[in-house]
């Protein structure tokens, strides 16, 4: 039930951090006498992936979500931390290893306009990576393979020959898909897959997600702002605020019962497809700016909970009845209990 | 008299391959007051329909036939002058991004100050008062310090709520909102959206909401409209349209929703894609992704007709009643 770390998981990051410097050129900072300015994009987070199952991240935009997934696929250096991936390191790899790793992890991204050179024909773009892996010996070989992949997706064999302006957005979607699958990959990272893309569509995306993942028994971290798609695609979920995990665990308990106040007033944002129920309570405020977080607590000035150890203190993630764990002040100390109990009447 | 009525407009942009019909005749009414949400997917030409009652089609696109009236007078023909008098004061419009909705270089109070000298004959320390009474009214702490900011020195919602004051504060009797909470965080478009219904209601403004989100609609319009490829399927009261749709389109539509709660294992999916503007085949437009369609449906365009409490655009209904 609860994800601790076992041979079971393909990947298990351990105190992860990244920082930006923001500052303002050396000779600004020097004439205007500006500090320099540090933007803790992911502080000192640690999760592990279940093989097989999709781990979710959930958060609203500058939270640090798409850090995380540009840590784990080393588009970014860590600032801190490991990232262990069937127990190897792969934040310190001797240099040639992580060409092998790559093969065995694959991303795809929110853009399926960006993410695609408009330049190159379907079949270039999903047969480069057969030929650069060496996964297909000669031409006809990547031809078929690529043949494969897109009626695996869901395309047409005969779409090889167009280039990605001559394909809709979910349709380009579905070739980002077939891309990553090239090299069989045992650990797909979605970066808002769904996002641009129009709900009925996105429902054609996340069945095909679905039935891969059967098929090949691939592992994903699914990364999304949206908590409906993430209660339909997850096994496991975090929920991240300003650079932190402040809530994990298995889903049904995260949403059945949160337990921390951000993750339940997430929750309360999600509209309802039902007419004249309850009027939802929107959350206060915004997210404050990461450069220079709240102390304590990065919720405290949103939370109807803080008190004083809130705003001085920075809680720890810690296990609850349900099986999860949350970073909260409130929950250690029983306070939240009564009232999530208000908020739900 | 509605206080709104598109007549049957027909939105046309001309282009090296022919003209490309985005709106293809589209008749709706709107009551004093009242909400009306406008969803459909990308390219439906909801927010098309949006720019023509507020006039803002970019040329060389123009409406090709058809009417708008407002309170019963044609707006579509006026001279651009002429038309600049009603934007602001009749017609009100806010949009996806606020950053670009407002002018970065003048600081928010000279653009809600001139917008109401503009519109409403008040002088200039009237108009201060009231643009001070707005930015409290939407929310923002401090009106009297932010009066004189600029909007980059406000955050996303921020934005928006300013950008919320500027549509309302000359006292149009209608707004046009086109995806108002789009580019903003889940957690601040919930406030947004409070607001905006909050205003609309206190002030008996109408609004047109024109989204692709239904979880948006379900809880702002009082009516909704659902366009698909151009034209309308179903018109009809909120918790119809939402709850029991009648057209099969809406119905995919709503099911494809992912919702917290329900454990199916696959969502339901409307296989195919939405046709391009310029399919010009007879029958109905949704017909090749229609579960239920007959052979009549694929040469034979459905004209709305009542049903239910508003109109539905299918020959399914033409059947059995």
């Amino acid at each position: 039930m609860t994800p601790q770390i076992t041979p079971d998981d393909i990947l298990s990051v351990q105190n992860i951090s990244k920082r930006f410097d923001v500052s303002e050129p050396f000779l600004n900072r020097v004439l205007e006498r500006r500090p320099r300015r540090i933007l803790t994009a992911v502080n000192d987070i640690s999760f592990d992936v279940p093989r097989g199952k999709t781990f979710a991240v959930v958060g609203e935009s500058g939270c640090g979500k798409s850090t995380v997934a540009r840590l784990l696929m080393g588009l970014h250096t860590p600032s801190g931390g490991t990232i262990r991936f069937e127990g190897d390191d792969i934040t310190r790899m001797p240099p040639g290893k992580p060409a092998a790793l790559r093969r065995r992890m694959q991303m795809i991204f929110q853009d399926p306009y960006a993410s695609l050179n408009p330049r190159w024909r379907v079949r270039d773009i999903i047969g480069e990576p057969l030929k650069n892996f060496g996964i297909c010996k000669n031409n006809a070989e990547v031809t078929r393979e690529v043949e494969k992949l897109l009626s695996q997706v869901g395309l047409n064999p005969a779409d090889a020959k167009k280039f990605p302006h001559e394909f809709s957005g979910g349709q380009r979607q579905r070739l980002s898909i077939a891309r990553a699958l090239t090299t069989r990959p045992e650990l797909l990272i979605c970066d808002e897959p769904t996002s641009a893309l129009d709900v009925s569509v996105q429902s054609q995306i996340l069945n095909l997600m679905k039935d891969l993942q059967d098929e090949f028994n691939m592992s994903y971290i699914f990364i999304s702002h949206d908590l409906a798609v993430v209660w339909y695609m997850a096994d496991v979920l975090a929920v991240m605020y300003l650079g932190k995990i402040v809530e994990v665990g298995p889903k049904e308990e995260i949403f059945g019962n949160p337990q921390h106040p951000y993750t339940r007033l997430l929750m309360e944002t999600v509209p309802k497809l039902t007419v004249g129920g309850s009027e939802r309570v929107p959350v206060a405020g915004e997210v404050p700016n990461p450069i220079s977080p709240p102390s304590g607590c990065a919720f405290h000035p949103r939370c109807p909970m803080a008190n004083d150890t809130c705003r001085s203190v920075a809680p720890a993630l810690n296990l609850r009845e349900g099986g999860q764990k949350s970073a909260c002040h409130a929950a250690d100390e029983e306070r939240l209990k009564p009232w999530l109990r208000m908020a739900a009447e | 008299m509605p206080l709104l009525e598109l007549d049957n407009i027909v939105v046309e942009f001309p282009t090296r391959r022919g003209p490309l019909e985005a709106v293809k005749g589209l008749s709706l009414d709107l009551d004093e007051g009242e909400i009306l949400g406008l969803v459909g997917e990308s390219g439906a030409g909801k927010s098309i329909t949006g720019a023509a009652i507020t006039g803002l089609i970019e040329p060389p696109g123009l409406i090709r036939s058809g009417e708008v009236r407002l309170r019963g007078a044609r707006v579509d023909n006026l001279p651009a002058d002429k038309m600049r008098r009603i934007r602001g004061k009749e017609i009100g419009a806010i949009f996806q991004d606020p950053l670009t909705s407002l002018n970065p270089v003048y600081t928010v109070g000279e653009q809600l100050i001139d917008t109401m000298r503009v519109h409403l004959d008040l002088d200039q320390k009237t108009a201060r008062q009231r643009a001070i009474d707005w930015l409290a009214e939407v929310g923002i702490p401090a009106p009297e310090a932010r009066l004189d900011q600029y909007p980059h020195q406000f955050s996303g919602g921020m934005r928006q709520r300013v950008v919320i004051a500027l549509a309302l504060c000359a006292e149009p009797k209608l707004i046009i909102a086109d995806e108002p909470t789009t580019a903003l965080d889940v957690s601040v478009q919930a406030q947004i959206l409070a607001l905006l219904k909050r205003l609309c209601r206190e002030n008996g403004t109408a609004v047109v909401l024109v989204t692709h989100d239904m979880g948006v609609i379900a809880e702002t319009a009082d009516r909704v409209a659902v366009m698909y490829a151009g034209r309308l399927v179903e018109i009809g009261d909120v918790k119809q349209v939402i709850e029991e749709p009648l057209h099969p389109y809406t119905r995919g539509l709503m099911a494809s929703i992912p919702q917290i709660g329900i454990r199916d294992r696959r969502l339901t999916q409307i296989e195919g894609a939405m046709p391009g503007l310029r399919n010009a085949a007879p029958g109905c437009a949704f017909a090749p992704r229609c579960p239920r369609a007959m052979e009549h449906c694929h040469s034979i365009r459905p004209a709305p007709q009542d049903a239910g409490t508003g109109q539905v655009a299918c020959h399914f209904y033409g059947e059995t009643s």
